[in-house]
């Protein structure tokens, strides 16, 4: 087979469907990372729509064309939508388009969850636009304080339009952090040992295991104010037992860790950039590995330090403050690496470069005010006043935005396969950068002189009217460079001249590709024996195209692509992906009408969009495995390997071990909640006890383990285990039937006392992972009974038994907590 | 800044030395990007980056040696500012509303938006909210402390010489946030008797 040939017939496997349906259906990470990309920079012109408006506003003491309640709105949207709209879509968007064109496959883990993403995250955030349209918008800051944001001080759905358009778009967030874990776990060029990874890889690595363990705490404190707004259990109520404080521990939780969730994979397109435009290698390749992943550990240390002004124990505060000065180190090392390298080299002043060299200066100065702000004193100085703003734009513009300018010009011509048209480029960095300084820097001395945050105008005597115009005139300087990049993009794409292959010079896989990428990336799959094979081998994009690597030619119609050992890179087994499918848009739809009536207190309707979820989701799975034996798979280097059907550890599995992961962070914060409301919140222990359920944990155990041991006798039995698959399920039901009992014969009312409202919680949480655990035996069963699960085909098995373990687990610990607590009032 | 009490002073302090730092630190790191750049259009090199040098000194020495000095001046400067362990010699309960501020004093009066403390006095607030969460905050006198429902908090606070201070709340709390202000008026030894016998 020619080159040609080859590519017809991966093209046609690999198209996704004609026309509108095409739309809906497409599950291609090309075309799903770029539809993020385009998304989020949308949500980032009207956030800075926003911007303008604030800084019209500001601009001079008697200037106020808004009244506070507007402007409430318009502050709160800003940085809801730079941070939660933009800021980490757009680093999942550029993720989700390079990652697998930087590790030779030909396509993420789960192609379809890649989509339900991107219809969360773009209906999700449809439903937070929209709100500002109809002036209903969230008004509590980006942060929803409550009790600020609760049902007596925002009576309105302000809030619950942040909290339900937030968490649905977090929802995207997670699908998109596990699916980022396991494809790089698996899904990589043979031989790409994980120290052989593109250091682009291992930035995002880390940055999506901080999302999976640094985001539940907010849904889950999402979850709680919403019960508390939409049903009155008083979790963040002190009158009744709870506490403001626990929304600030569960937000900031998420919040500081967030910080680096956006700066590492910025810094990780910065690691890849310079190298290219110094002409060398990056210095400290292990250095700079271990730094990222000290710095994504200690970010979970330091959420306390954005609460330096609640009343935090003087020790406390040392702790955290000295670990928040810590993360400067692993900082300050990357810093340096970059900068050895382009001492080492022999940089250019390529546009891309241009734009590091802005984020050098605008993160240089952000990173230095950081550091201030960690010291306690001046920190309770500083706080909410104008000088913390301009902090986090340089760090969040510097650490972001700038990266992201300078990533942008770099990969266009991979994206369209065009070079620039004028240097127009350069003309918008220009307007950029000096229309940002002169915005934030003053705005530093506005802070220092008293000015607040969140102010909706400010008095002429206090002397801040040249410093407010000033930065509102750099504003508007920096809207029209951003304005002038985006006619520069939009040329690039229309009008642009071919570019060669690699015009960087780059020594990376997904300049090994033509360009613009076609659907399938890689004609046949390389294989790597350093960091830069591309670099190593110049001729390896011919070679490829030719059909000299793995998996050249067309099978079956198949979408294959190579799944590897994790620390190894040994080819393991051959991943067969599904197609376009309309599931990922149902899906999220029955989402979206979960959130639509949950916003419009139809609470009685709510529930049947969950029961459409589930059935969406079981037809979703029903679409999985093999009934045949499918057998050894030729790869192309003489050897054989399974296909997925029949391998052990295949993405399936590490998808759902990293879910739980996810869900048992959510759980512990519960029970943090639970612990921290006990020991600080006024009014405990509650009037109203709880008699210990001494008899219902011995339910719920029994119910659980044997739920656990059948379903372990039932998984070799392939051929008839039906019985033991039953008496699982019999298990698993008792426990939930016994869970679903205690708020209503054990636990006290959960509107009248704190302890109500998280015992109740835990419960629900406990009976949430017994339901699915329950319709995943059922679905087994039905598996068996079509022969998906059967001798050598116990995939689907593994998974299950995971689940199943997870609940049992799960249900086990709520009972205990339960009695612990009992006793304890 | 304008300090007028020891914390607010201190905390000035502070602010010049890290700016100093800062400078410094960032100066370095920009002649090193222009010299980079200016010896990229010159003669080759043949020698290899160090690792050492980039990495070892740059990277990790130096910023642990800086960051250990500014913490260990900063948790002694954080010690002074927090109430210690020597009796205050006035002790005020402040409650912030939506949208005011009340201060009682120890013999049990009220004052609105208004706070009265002697000059050259160490005062300890005790603060609380009963609405939403407040901030109490004396740019010139010192730090901020947050006013939360259900939950008290402490600032000690001195003014070294009589005089009127703003006070603004720190925290957004609702459209009147903009307007949430007071005064803090530090009395001279007379006044302060006059206050105390309610002749004011
Ligand atoms: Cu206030």
């Amino acid at each position: 087979m020619n080159a040609i040939g080859r590519h017809r017939g991966l093209a046609r496997i690999w198209a996704g469907e004609p026309g509108l349906r095409g739309v809906f259906s497409a599950v291609s990470h090309t075309d799903i990372g770029k539809r993020f990309i385009i998304a989020s920079a949308i949500f980032f012109a009207i956030a800075g729509v926003l911007a303008m408006l604030i800084r019209a506003q500001l601009a001079t003491s008697h200037s106020a064309f808004v009244g506070p309640e507007a402007y409430a709105q318009i502050f709160t949207m800003h940085g809801s939508i730079m941070m939660f709209l933009f800021a980490i879509p757009m680093l999942e968007g550029v993720a989700i388009y390079l990652l697998p064109k930087l590790l030779g496959s030909r396509d993420l883990a789960f192609p379809r969850l890649t989509a339900l993403g991107w219809w969360c995250y773009l209906f999700g955030g449809s439903i937070m636009v929209g709100s500002l349209l109809v002036g209903l918008a969230p008004n509590a800051g980006w942060f929803l304080y409550p009790p600020l944001s609760g049902p007596e001080y925002t009576p309105g759905v302000n809030s619950d339009v942040w909290l339900l358009g937030v968490t649905f778009v977090e929802i995207s967030a997670m699908c998109a952090a596990i699916e980022i874990v396991v494809t790089i776990l698996k899904f990589r060029a043979k031989g790409m040992r994980l120290d052989r990874m593109p250091i682009y890889a291992w930035y995002i690595l880390a940055t999506a295991g901080m999302m999976i363990f640094g985001f539940p705490p907010l849904i889950l404190g999402s979850i709680l104010l919403e019960i508390e707004r939409a049903f009155g259990w008083p979790f963040f109520d002190p009158e009744l037992g709870g506490s403001p404080l626990l929304w600030q521990h569960l937000f900031w939780l998420f919040g500081h860790p967030e910080v680096y969730i956006i700066f590492l994979p910025a810094a990780g397109a910065i690691s890849t950039i310079i190298p290219v435009m110094a002409r060398t290698k990056l210095i400290g390749y292990g250095a700079i590995v271990a730094s990222v992943m000290a710095l994504a550990f200690l970010s979970f240390g330091l959420w306390v330090h954005h609460m330096f002004t609640t009343g935090i124990p003087h020790m406390a505060l040392g702790f955290f403050s000295a670990a928040s000065v810590l993360v400067a180190i692993p900082t300050s090392i990357q810093i340096f690496a970059w900068l050895g390298t382009l001492w080492a080299g022999r940089p250019k002043l390529e546009l891309p470069m241009l734009y590091l060299l802005g984020f050098f200066f605008v993160f240089i100065l952000g990173g230095l005010t950081g550091v201030m702000l960690a010291i306690v004193p001046f920190n309770q100085q500083a706080h909410d006043t104008a000088f913390v703003t301009a902090h986090l734009h340089y760090v969040l513009a510097g650490g972001f935005v700038f990266p992201m300018l300078a990533a942008a010009y770099y990969w266009m011509p991979h994206v369209t396969g065009r070079l620039r048209v004028m240097r127009i480029g350069e003309a918008a960095f220009w307007l950029i950068f000096i229309g940002f300084n002169i915005t934030f820097f003053g705005m530093h001395l506005t802070g220092l002189l008293g000015m607040p945050r969140r102010v909706y105008t400010y008095p002429a005597e206090a002397g801040w009217d040249w410093l407010n115009l000033v930065s509102s005139i750099g504003g508007f300087l920096q809207a029209f460079g951003f304005a002038l990049f985006a006619l520069d993009i939009a040329l690039q794409a229309w009008l642009g001249r071919p570019a060669r292959r690699n015009p960087w010079g780059a020594g990376t896989l997904e300049w090994t590709m033509m360009t613009p990428p076609p659907a399938y990336n890689f004609a046949s799959l390389p294989e790597v024996e350093c960091r830069e094979p591309l670099g190593a081998r110049g001729t390896l994009a011919a070679d490829l195209a030719r059909g000299e690597g793995l998996l050249a030619a067309p099978r079956n119609g198949w979408r294959e692509t190579l799944a590897v050992d994790i620390a190894s890179g040994k080819p393991d087994h051959v991943a067969i992906l599904p197609g376009p499918s309309l599931l990922p848009v149902a899906a999220a739809a029955s989402f979206g009408g979960f959130f639509a009536m949950m916003l419009l207190s139809l609470y009685w309707i709510a529930p049947l969009f969950l029961v459409a979820v589930t059935v969406v989701i079981w037809l979703w799975a029903s679409t999985n495995g093999s009934r045949e034996p499918v057998g050894p798979l030729e790869i192309g280097d003489g050897t054989t390997v399974p296909s997925h059907y029949e391998a052990q550890g295949t993405v399936g599995y590490w998808g759902s071990v990293f879910a739980l992961c996810a869900s048992g962070t959510l759980f512990g914060s519960l029970i943090f909640g639970f612990a921290y409301l006990w020991t600080v919140a006024p009014h405990w222990p509650p009037q109203t006890g709880l008699d210990a359920p001494l008899f219902e944990t011995g339910l719920i155990v029994a119910g659980a383990l044997a739920a656990a041991i059948f379903v372990r006798l039932a998984l070799p039995r392939t051929g008839n285990g039906e019985g033991r698959l039953y008496l699982a399920i019999a298990g698993m039901g008792l426990t939930l039937l016994v869970l679903a009992s205690l708020p209503v014969l054990r636990l006290p009312a959960p509107t009248d006392h704190a302890f109500g409202a998280v015992s109740t919680t835990l419960v629900a949480y406990g009976l949430f992972h017994a339901m699915v655990a329950t319709l995943i035996l059922a679905f087994m069963m039905v598996r068996k009974r079509q022969g998906f699960v059967a001798h050598g085909r116990p995939q689907e098995m593994r998974v299950a038994t995971l689940w199943v373990d997870y609940a049992a687990g799960t249900a086990i610990v709520v009972a205990l907590v339960l009695v612990l607590a009992a006793w304890g009032v | 800044m304008d300090p007028a009490g020891p914390s607010a002073a201190a905390i000035a302090d502070l602010w010049w030395w890290m700016l100093a730092g800062s400078v410094l630190l960032s100066g370095l790191v920009f002649v090193i990007l222009f010299l980079a750049f200016r010896r990229a259009g010159r003669a080759e090199r043949s020698d290899a980056p160090s690792e050492k040098l980039w990495l070892g000194w740059l990277g990790l020495a130096m910023p642990v040696v800086v960051l250990l000095a500014l913490l260990t001046y900063a948790l002694h400067l954080g010690g002074r500012i927090l109430p210690g362990p020597d009796a205050p010699d006035l002790t005020v309960e402040v409650t912030a509303y939506n949208w005011g501020w009340s201060f009682r004093y120890p013999d049990g009066r009220v004052s609105e938006r208004v706070l009265h403390i002697p000059a050259d006095a160490k005062i300890d607030l005790v603060i609380s909210a009963t609405d939403v969460i407040h901030s109490f905050w004396v740019p010139r006198l010192a730090g901020k402390m947050d006013a939360i429902p259900g939950h008290v908090n402490e600032l000690r606070i001195e003014a070294d010489r009589p005089g009127t201070f703003a006070g603004v709340c720190a925290e957004y709390c609702g459209i009147g946030h903009v307007d949430h202000d007071f005064q803090v008026i530090a009395h001279d030894g007379e006044s302060w008797q006059d206050f105390l016998e309610n002749r004011e």
